[in-house]
């Protein structure tokens, strides 16, 4: 238990160095990879809670095709690679407010919900679980996935192409 | 064991918030909703595990596939945003403001 809490502080507080280094820093493609890191850090958090197909979809969607995809737009919409000061509102309390807000509002209430309970890791829940289920009590959804990535797929396609 | 799972979800769930409502770029606004998702799936799987069950990664699957699909089709906007107007700041998108 102790190498799992280790573990597990130092991924959070990877994750969320990072994360606050995404939403400051005045860069664009290290946004991109600061955003890299902190999807790395929930594969691993993802392995601790024993998920270990959904961690390696993680870093193969996320980490492999959507900062890809992002660095594409960075590099399409024509960016400065370099510094810039014109990446934010004006105004930068008022989100800062409203998050402080939002972030006493849920430690309050998911501590008062769920402070004294633990998770027992009774069963590992086996990749062929996880099929089972997807392709018998919830394979109707798994078909409206994929029609919703083909028609995001053809979406994408026909908001972008050029005439 | 659980509530220190659901806490880091909620904190990097705020730090999203907070890129979405203080950035102006509208790729960096996009990067702030794909910490949020992030956010709700660690809270997913931890949940699953909590209850001992398979549906909570089943969910965060989908998840992670719908936000792929949201990632391209709004990149392609961002793209038209920026061939329309020559730039991506999201102030300066309110043709709709009444």
């Amino acid at each position: 238990m102790v190498a799992e809490n280790i573990s597990f502080y130092l991924l959070a507080v990877a994750m969320v160095a990072a994360a606050v280094r995404l939403v400051t820093t005045k860069n664009v493609v290290r946004a991109a990879l600061y955003l890299a890191i902190v999807l790395a850090g929930a594969a691993g958090i993802f392995i601790l809670l024993l998920a270990e197909f959904v961690a390696w979809v993680q870093v193969l969607v996320y980490i492999g095709a959507v900062v890809v995809l992002l660095l594409f737009g960075v590099m399409l919409t024509r960016a400065p690679i370099g510094r810039e000061s014109d990446l934010d509102n004006d105004s930068r309390w008022v989100p800062a407010l409203v998050a402080v807000f939002l972030l006493g509002a849920l430690v309050a209430m998911l501590s008062d919900a769920f402070g004294s309970q633990d998770i027992s890791f009774g069963s590992i829940q086996r990749t062929a679980d996880v099929s089972d289920s997807i392709f018998g009590a919830y394979v109707i959804p798994f078909e409206v996935a994929s029609v919703l990535l083909l028609a995001a797929l053809v979406g994408a396609v026909a908001l972008a192409r050029r005439d | 064991m659980l509530n220190q799972f659901l806490m880091l979800a909620a904190v990097i769930f705020c730090i999203g918030v907070y890129g979405v409502l203080a950035r102006k770029n509208a790729v960096l606004v996009l990067m702030s909703i794909e910490l949020m998702l992030n956010a709700v799936n660690i809270n997913l799987i931890a949940f699953g595990a909590f209850r001992d069950n398979v549906i909570g990664q089943v969910f965060a699957l989908f998840v992670i596939a719908i936000a792929a699909a949201e990632v391209g089709v709004g990149l392609a906007i961002v793209l038209l945003i920026f061939r329309n107007r020559a730039n991506i700041d999201l102030d300066q998108a309110d043709l709709m403001k009444g």
